[in-house]
């Protein structure tokens, strides 16, 4: 006690010191004349606090101990709880639970029938359809992509430009953009296949930095800063669902004999883009099955072992950049309709991060856990909006309690693997 | 079946390889060997295409295939069971087997599928372990059925005896000779020059980069200059 006393009259005394450099001084600028307001209460709290925790510095261990402790349980109990689903096996996700699942996400929207709930449903599916295409490079691939949000851009874009130039339909579009972002996959692909890990990383990053830039500067075509605006919503079967349809067409509330109500749009946004989502992890859970998305994955763990198969890993590398990019295009086309106005505001590097952030935190290559953190990350974006810059900050401690926590992701990836016994009635593998 | 005339091969200005030549016949379990930074390994990679060569020829059943990629090489009925094993560590012994298959015909695949767990039934055992946690031993029983998985004609091996114990070694020679009288051609190099020139039927000596000797497997291990510089005297 009587040490921690000493030591706490020097900590005291320094921090004394330093505090008063600190923030013991406010520097005020009025005019061209600047005054130091003294602050002395802010050195004394200050101080008092140090003094405090220099002193108890024992108790205090101790009780970051207790905490350590309890959190401790908490991560074996739900170890438990793991393993408990483990023994279950299989029946972990069955066809029941999808039907399930999937009536409550159709009935959700008219339960809620708030424009602002529907809203931040369809930015999650937004989330989803990203980092589930993300997830084919990042973590089928293995090959570390820090650019991917610029393959949205080019989906966004693809439908922003062919409508506004050459009335494209949305319907049209939608493929059009898909394979529009896959080829810009291809064409970075194609210089970068000899990188690896880091380099990828720095490179794709580049790349969505140049296209950002080129977006803000080709103002003929992409309008420059301001983007590209008043771009048509999809239809449905060529039924609009603005108040008045333009050209002589029935909008969709006449066209049924409803009252106008602006919902109906949110609606069918909604079930637009839950389609989408169900489209692409159909169209994901097939790819990985198939000998392409084995070798996918025996690209990522050893690509000389690949070479000695007689793997092609040039093209299996660009068949996974250009099938990710194809769905962040059709993500992108889909944006550009729901906000009828693009800029490369939306295109920056942190969404490439947050997109990144949910693929790890779900648990490379696990699609239900990308789902997971994706609605996590939606929720907490949409929450945390006033607390602005400290937003990240938040993502980071995340992050970081998951790479403590769960190291491999929230869901980490149960693989898909082949029988041979079962393969003549599966024919799930056509090797 | 597979000859080499003349190659020479390196890494970028610096020639490993000076006028390689040499030949394997169907049916035979033929081995090269050598020291330590012999060429041991340029000439496997010069053979399956990693490295482009500088001159020469490379002729696999009366086709010059010295200019072909590593993969377009690897389908022309050529396996290699790489140094140091190399199993895809996440995957299970089943799917990398299957990935040894990814060019072979499904009906094909299943029956050598049974056929590698008989050569390897240790393989067997381990069916849907992850091959990284299998023992160096199991890795390159892994490793080897996983080329034969391709139905090779000819099957190249990279230092399969690399950090095994003896026991191991051994079981491991001793598929390699079954695998030969099944009808594959088995191409071995080996630093454990004992052990190959007993298997083999014929031999190489590498030296710097050149062939310094040829002959039989019996022969070579009882020349003199052969036993004194990697049989250590025996």
């Amino acid at each position: 006690m009587k040490q921690n006393f000493q030591n706490a009259i020097i900590a005291t005394v320094l921090s004394f010191v330093l505090l008063s450099l600190t923030i013991g001084g406010l520097i005020q600028v009025e005019g061209i004349e600047t005054t130091v307001v003294a602050r002395p209460w802010y050195v004394v709290i200050g101080c008092t606090i140090v003094f405090i925790i220099q002193l108890f510095r024992d108790q205090l261990v101790f009780v970051f101990k207790g905490f350590g402790n309890v959190l401790k349980t908490l991560v074996r109990a739900e170890q438990i709880a793991e393993h408990a689903i483990q023994l279950k096996g299989s029946d972990r996700f069955n066809p029941l639970f999808y039907l399930t699942v999937l009536i409550c996400l159709s009935v959700y929207p008219f339960i809620v029938s708030d424009k602002l709930w529907i809203g931040m449903f369809i930015d999650i599916y937004i989330y989803i359809l990203l980092a589930l295409g993300l997830n084919i490079v990042v973590g089928y691939a293995g090959l570390l992509n820090l650019g991917y949000i610029a393959f949205y851009a080019v989906g966004a874009y693809t439908y922003g430009i062919l409508n506004h130039f050459y009335d494209f339909s949305f319907w049209l579009a939608l493929p059009l953009s898909g394979m529009t972002a896959a080829l810009a996959g291809i064409i970075l692909g194609f210089p970068v296949l000899r990188l690896r890990g880091d380099y990828l990383a720095i490179v794709t990053l580049g790349f969505g930095q140049v296209l950002v830039i080129l977006l803000r500067n080709l103002g003929s075509i992409t309008g420059g800063p301001d983007g590209i605006g008043s771009i048509d919503r999809p239809t449905m079967f060529g039924i609009e669902f603005s108040r008045r349809a333009k050209e002589g067409g029935v909008p969709f509330h006449e066209f049924f004999g409803l009252e106008y109500n602006s919902i109906i749009k949110d609606f069918f946004f909604y079930f637009l883009a839950l389609a989408l989502v169900i489209f692409t992890i159909y169209v994901i859970s097939r790819l990985v099955k198939m000998p392409i998305g084995r070798s996918w994955e025996a690209l990522r763990e050893d690509e000389t072992a690949c070479k000695s198969l007689g793997i092609n890993s040039t093209s299996v590398k660009l068949s996974a950049f250009a099938i990710s990019s194809f769905f962040a295009g059709l993500a992108g086309c889909f944006f550009a309709a729901k906000q009828r106005h693009i800029s490369p505001e939306s295109f920056e590097f942190i969404e490439s991060v947050i997109v990144l952030a949910i693929v790890v935190m779900g648990g490379m290559g696990s699609t239900i856990g990308i789902i997971l953190a994706a609605i996590f990350v939606a929720v907490l974006k949409d929450y945390s909006q006033d607390l602005q810059e400290y937003r990240m900050l938040i993502f980071s401690l995340i992050l970081i309690v998951m790479m403590i926590w769960r190291p491999r992701g929230l869901f980490p990836a149960t693989r898909p693997f082949i029988k041979l016994q079962n393969r003549q009635k599966s024919q799930e593998c056509g090797c | 079946m597979l000859e080499l005339r003349n190659v020479n091969s390196g890494y970028g200005s610096i020639q490993a390889l000076h006028d390689i030549s040499f030949t394997i016949n169907q049916g035979e379990i033929v081995t090269l060997i050598g020291a330590n930074g012999a060429g041991k390994s340029t000439t496997l990679m010069t053979l399956c295409g990693d490295i482009s060569i500088i001159s020469g020829q490379i002729v696999f059943e009366n086709e010059d295939i010295s200019s072909l990629k590593p993969h377009e090489i690897m389908r022309k009925g050529i396996a290699i069971s790489p140094e140091g094993r190399r199993v895809f560590p996440k995957l299970t012994v089943e799917e990398n087997l299957m990935l040894g298959a990814y060019f072979t015909p499904e009906q094909e695949a299943a029956e050598m599928f049974e056929k590698v767990l008989e050569l390897f039934p240790r393989l067997k055992e381990r069916i849907s372990q992850q091959g990284g946690t299998l023992s160096g031993g199991e890795q390159q029983m892994l490793a080897i059925g996983r080329a034969l998985m391709a139905k090779p004609k000819l099957l190249l091996l990279d230092e399969p005896s690399l950090g095994l114990a003896p026991l191991i070694i051994n079981l491991i020679f001793e598929v390699l000779a079954d695998i030969r009288d099944q009808g594959t051609t088995v191409f071995l190099v080996e630093q454990n020059a004992h052990k190959a020139l007993a298997l083999a039927d014929r031999g190489y000596v590498l030296e710097n980069g050149r062939i310094v000797k040829e002959g039989r497997g019996k022969d070579l291990s009882s020349d003199p200059a052969v036993k004194e510089a990697y049989l250590g005297g025996h």
